[in-house]
């Protein structure tokens, strides 16, 4: 599904990514782990096409399509869904009408027809009970005024909404009480477990990887994956520390 | 010549980014005189959405306990002067809510002069330009408080948006302050839309254009919180955006 060869990537000129290479294969969840400056944003945001991180070498598809010649709409279009450690807040969009429109915009980009007012606000309903988070959320401006762990469940509420072949979810654990850890974990499970999805989870820590099991555990250091292996590599992190696994 | 009748030059300071050759045509500027009397509520529209050039210029008086909404949308004139001078009387209050929406070269201006004559009147202005291509939006805005009118509650919200940064936008905000017990407050902002949440919105599968409409329609709207015709205004002033995107 998605194939990473030797990505070489900068952030305001600086090498982040320095030749990182992973196959994700339908039906898999990857975990990246590694220690803070890694580079595991950076390539969550590569992939997703943030203005500013630049592609300076190598490749990756997505289904057999180059995913740098998609813009970032049309790379939503096909199918990624970008989860973000800092969901972004929007004075004056509701989620209501910004996820109706976007999912009717990727709806749209594949020949698909739109969904009524009703039918969208069905599957919200269905998704915002999934995550546990009250509807009227999201009648609110998109994040504006959302604690840490809301503006996160919010996050997996859309994706349940789009509905994505990828996930690529950027410490989605982060900020998160031990309560909705679980939710969202048990969320991204309902969501993404499926033979022809995947996910690839970006995280510091192991704790969410109990709630979504990884069949592959990869250590991002210093813009590249340093080692890879099962879940018991997580384990083994969280033991022993990044630098002992890492070296 | 009466002095009204003189056209007037960069020099006055109100003029000041006015287009003269477009302000010919329509000059003189007859005054449109408001009062509204004490105790009463009243609401006012101003849209102005042809291409033609336009001036106005609104005289209003809000007497004493009396109240006034006044909403202004100017998108579509190739000159578009909207001139408002007010005076308040006692616990007199004020609302302007206004909107510029420009593309390709037009001259919008909001120029505003608002005077609290006696105590315990209260105004306040929200003014929001979206500005693309050449256009030029501008806000020149007065307020004046005369001696003796304690009490009063001023509030001055000026933004601009820079759609294109060949846009220009001009904003002064100005207090002239004659009394002691005052609370005035003024923002002024010029930007561009948030590149991160343009980038959150795109992520979701927004093409630009709908990211930068969507984020242009909440901005404006904060200039008609709360108006008796609210959607009216709203549903206007996004067939323009709808055009200038």
């Amino acid at each position: 599904m998605l194939k990473i060869d030797n990505l070489q990537a900068t952030v305001a000129d600086k090498p982040i990514l320095k030749g990182l290479s992973l196959e994700i294969n339908p039906g898999e969840i990857h975990a990246i782990m590694g220690p803070n400056g890694a580079g595991k944003s950076t390539l969550g945001y590569t992939l997703g096409g943030r203005p500013g991180y630049e592609v300076t070498g190598g490749s990756v598809t997505f289904d057999g399509q180059d995913l740098f010649e998609l813009e970032p709409h049309e790379r939503a279009a096909a199918g990624l869904f970008l989860g973000f450690q800092y969901p972004v807040e929007i004075p004056g969009v509701s989620f209501v009408q910004f996820l109706r429109e976007a999912a009717n915009a990727q709806r749209k980009g594949r020949g698909e027809e739109p969904l009524s007012g009703g039918e969208f606000l069905k599957l919200a309903k269905e998704k915002a009970g999934l995550l546990r988070l009250d509807m009227d959320m999201l009648k609110r401006p998109v994040n504006v005024g959302f604690s840490g762990g809301e503006k996160k469940r919010a996050e997996m509420v859309q994706m349940g909404i789009l509905d994505p072949k990828l996930a690529i979810l950027d410490e989605t654990d982060s900020g998160l009480d031990i309560d909705a850890l679980r939710v969202c974990g048990e969320g991204i499970n309902a969501i993404m477990r499926a033979p022809d999805k995947a996910v690839l989870l970006i995280t510091h820590y192991q704790r969410l990887l109990d709630y979504v099991k990884p069949d592959f555990v990869h250590v991002l250091a210093n813009g590249r994956i340093v080692k890879s292996g099962g879940p018991e590599l997580a384990h083994q992190l969280e033991a022993e520390g990044y630098e002992a696994v890492a070296a | 010549m009466t002095l009204a009748a003189t056209l007037p030059t960069r020099k006055d300071e109100s003029f000041r980014y006015a287009n003269f050759d477009a302000l010919a045509g329509v000059w003189p500027i007859a005054r449109e005189d408001i009062v509204v009397a004490a105790g009463q509520e009243d609401s006012r529209q101003i849209v102005e959405l042809g291409e033609g050039a336009v001036a106005r210029h609104l005289a209003i008086r809000v007497e004493k306990g009396a109240k006034l909404d006044l909403r202004i949308l100017t998108a579509g004139p190739a000159y578009g002067r909207i001139a408002v001078d007010v005076e308040l009387a006692e616990g007199a209050d004020f609302l302007l809510g206004a909107a510029q929406l420009a593309t390709g070269s037009e001259t919008l201006e909001i120029v505003t002069e608002v005077t609290h004559c006696e105590q315990n009147a209260t105004s306040m202005q929200v003014i929001r330009s979206a500005l693309a291509g050449h256009s030029t939006g501008t806000y020149l805005g007065r307020i004046a408080v005369a001696r003796g009118a304690d009490g009063t509650d001023a509030e001055q919200s000026v933004r601009a948006m820079l759609i294109d940064r060949t846009a220009t936008a001009n904003a002064r905000p100005e207090l002239e302050i004659y009394a002691d017990d005052v609370k005035a407050a003024h923002g002024c902002a010029v930007g561009e839309l948030d590149a991160q949440g343009l980038f959150y919105l795109a992520s979701r599968g927004l093409t630009p254009p709908q990211a930068k409409r969507l984020m242009l329609q909440a901005f404006v709207a904060e200039a008609f919180t709360g108006a008796p015709d609210e959607e009216a205004l709203s549903e206007a002033a996004l067939a323009r955006l709808e055009a200038i995107l």
